[in-house]
């Protein structure tokens, strides 16, 4: 190559004007980066050109916003009630994770790399508390609880451990105990309202799982408890911690979607898992299981009973006997309406204290059921397809909730408004009505279009003096941007617990206080009636009570 | 014929040679004009056999910046060098080591499926490969000292020539 090289330099002799000529050769190609200038120039005014919408358009460039923790605030000695799947995964958004999980979150490391699961929980805030009480009726859970109770430096098997909590065998011993600051409930939904009572009149902060209540006489009784004793009481739903969620509630709040009369919300699972069908757990049977407390309140059973026989719907009890010990209905105790509210508590619950929280609806004006058990025929009594349609007359809108245990399609919760329609879930997209008459100009300008999402928003990132590119946005819709980048990612539920928690210190009242968690439970119930007795529920907004309609 | 090259064989090379720099600059830009570009989905979405080591990089925030840094900067400076002529074997070398590395990231083999679809059809060979191909060519058929700054470079600085980086 060098001897070719050296052919390849021009001599001297040969060229007479070598000066000039030697230049232009040298430089020829420069004029290529003012090419290149010109054309990323055009680029980027096209680019701006397409987002000149502040006119009809305007989003802040605001960030979701959380109550932040103040550095001095005072420990706050917790009571864990549950330490079923829903109480194990609090316990480790608060902080306290069983030991064997840690092993098994590492193991997951060591041979996947993407797994970083251990990773983000070592990194998840200290919230300054104190697991000083735990409760299960199961011994194996109990026993696991003050395992990860005292898991204070978030080790292995192999690690060290603080102090163990006390295990109570009652949630009475434990609320009354003088070392508990707050509750953390998360036992069955029967068991909800009336351990929520009882902590609160002991004068404990709450944290309660969703839904508030299995009965609805009892969605009034713990209203009143948590308001007269003036505990800070947090719902469960995690989902109000949702980044684009306050997003949402700008947009719509700014009257860009235009008016929204239709909400579309869906539940999609199809497993065993996901249609409740849990694993029953070694270790389970009558001795180590405390079956009459499972079985729930005297007084709550009785509420139960007499709405199931007051209105003809016995077919919907049992079919086995309350006091029958079945490790089925132990460990899967939300396919029987015994103890649990189905999908209007579990999972409708979450789709409506979202739109709750994004539009504050409030309790709708009717519900509207259908459904049936279709796929899961294993001698459940609660649907795993269903339906509900809640309306607002006043808000002209309708919220129609779909959901089936068997398929997992993805439908997204899809605001449609008459000049454009949101889908909101980790991100946000807007995508503009091609028959809207507030973006018509821009729309026939070509500044819109109408045929893709024209706006998203993807959390953490600058948002509105941006264009987000097709690439950023296809790996956020996969969750990579959105859980990797801009620093620390959070789990929402660990920001729920530390939003109830920073509510204790500092005196102020939690996104999912009694008020939104009275709306949730009530609406719920009128779903679940409108389902078991096959006619439409009413909500008298003045008696605060729920009317039934006629029989179709 | 000019220096050894007739004059067609002259212009495809040079053709080569700018639209090579061309996309290696625009890259370059359109990474370095983005403060939120990161290579991290890219490098996490990676398959084949080299996976496991790309994966890794990313769970080191800070190695992930020089990351970043290195390969906005490397396409330019690629870019430029290809586009003017200027440290021309090296800027071919150095495009061709991204390349390799960007292949080995996401190989076209038959089974990996990645997030980002390619827009086109591959087996095997995809077009970095053909342009990685292209640069190796451009390194034994070199035009720099014909139109380019390698031309007064190499009667400034000849150890250029010794070390092979123009």
């Amino acid at each position: 190559m060098a001897t070719e090289d050296a052919k390849n330099t021009p001599s001297q002799e040969q060229m007479p004007d070598k000066g000039r000529r030697d230049t232009l050769k040298t430089l020829a190609t420069v004029p290529i980066l003012g090419a290149l200038a010109y054309g990323v120039y055009q680029k980027r005014k096209d680019a701006l050109r397409g987002r000149n919408i502040s006119d009809v358009f305007q989003v802040s460039n605001r960030q979701a916003s959380y109550l932040e923790p103040q550095g001095d605030g005072k420990k706050i000695r917790i009571g864990l009630i549950g330490f079923g799947i829903r109480g194990k995964q609090l316990m480790r958004a608060a902080g306290f994770a069983e030991p064997s999980w840690i092993d098994k979150m590492k193991e997951a490391n060591k041979l996947n790399k993407k797994d970083t699961r251990y990773q983000q929980y070592m990194e998840q805030d200290d919230l300054n508390i104190e697991i000083t009480a735990v409760c299960d009726i199961f011994d194996v859970y109990g026993e696991a609880a003050v395992l990860a109770g005292s898991n204070i430096h978030r080790e292995g098997s192999d690690g060290k451990f603080g102090p163990a909590p006390k295990r109570y065998r009652t949630y009475q011993e434990l609320v009354a105990a003088p070392d508990v600051d707050a509750v953390i409930i998360a036992g069955p939904d029967h068991w909800h309202s009336t351990i929520a009572m009882a902590a609160a009149r002991a004068g404990k902060h709450v944290y309660c799982e969703k839904p508030l209540s299995w009965t609805v006489p009892e969605t009034y009784m713990v209203r009143q408890a948590i308001r007269e004793t003036g505990v800070v009481f947090q719902l469960g739903h995690q989902g109000r911690q949702t980044d684009c969620y306050q997003k949402a509630e700008e947009i719509i709040g700014n009257g860009l979607l235009g008016p929204v009369n239709l909400i579309e919300v869906c539940t999609n699972r199809n497993s065993p898992n996901g249609a409740w069908v849990y694993d029953i757990i070694d270790g389970s049977n009558p001795n180590t299981i405390d079956w009459k407390q499972f079985e729930g309140d005297p007084e709550r059973i009785k509420e139960y009973m007499d709405y199931m026989t007051s209105n003809k719907l016995e077919r919907y009890i049992g079919p086995e006997e309350r006091s029958k010990f079945s490790l089925e209905r132990f460990f899967r105790w939300r396919c029987w309406w015994d103890y649990s509210t189905g999908l209007s508590g579990d999972l409708l619950t979450h789709e409506y204290d979202a739109v709750n929280q994004i539009m504050h609806v409030g309790i709708p004006h009717s519900a509207t059921s259908s459904g049936g058990v279709y796929f899961f025929k294993d001698g459940r009594t609660v649907p795993d397809v269903l339906q509900t349609t809640f309306e607002w007359p006043d808000r002209d809108l309708t919220m129609l909730y779909s959901a089936t245990l068997a398929s997992s399609r993805n439908r997204g919760k899809v605001f449609m408004g008459h000049d454009a329609s949101m889908e909101v879930s980790n991100i946000l997209a807007i995508t503009v009505d091609q028959d809207s008459t507030r973006y018509a100009d821009k729309i026939k300008e070509g500044i819109i279009p109408t045929d893709t999402p024209f706006y998203t928003y993807v959390p953490g990132q600058d948002s509105s003096d941006s264009v987000t590119s097709p690439t950023e946005l296809y790996f956020a819709k996969r969750g990579l941007l959105y859980t990797y980048v801009n620093g620390k990612r959070y789990d929402t539920t660990h920001l729920h617990i530390r939003e109830w928690l920073e509510c204790i210190r500092q005196g102020k009242t939690p996104s999912c206080n009694i008020d939104a968690a009275f709306q949730e439970a009530m609406t719920a119930h009128m779903g679940t009636r409108a389902y078991l007795e096959g006619r439409t529920m009413y909500w008298d907004k003045d008696k605060e009570e729920i009317v039934k309609g006629e029989l179709a | 014929m000019e220096q050894g090259y007739t004059k067609a064989q002259m212009t495809w090379l040079m053709m080569l040679r700018l639209f090579i720099g061309w996309h290696f600059m625009y890259e370059g830009l359109v990474k370095i004009m983005n403060p939120k570009w990161t290579s991290l989905p890219y490098l996490l979405d990676s398959k084949g056999p080299a996976a496991s080591f790309f994966i890794k990089l990313t769970q080191d925030d800070s190695l992930m910046t020089t990351i970043n840094f290195l390969n906005e900067w490397a396409l330019l400076l690629i870019g430029l060098g290809l586009t003017l002529g200027c440290l021309y074997r090296l800027s071919s070398v150095g495009g061709m080591i991204l390349l390799a590395m960007y292949t080995l990231s996401h190989p076209s083999f038959v089974g990996a499926s990645y997030m980002m679809p390619f827009e086109g059809s591959y087996l095997w060979i995809d077009k970095n490969l053909v342009e990685f191909a292209a640069l190796g060519l451009m390194c034994v058929f070199p035009t720099s000292q014909i139109i380019g700054f390698d031309r007064v470079l190499g009667r400034v600085c000849p150890i250029l020539h010794k070390l092979k980086f123009i």
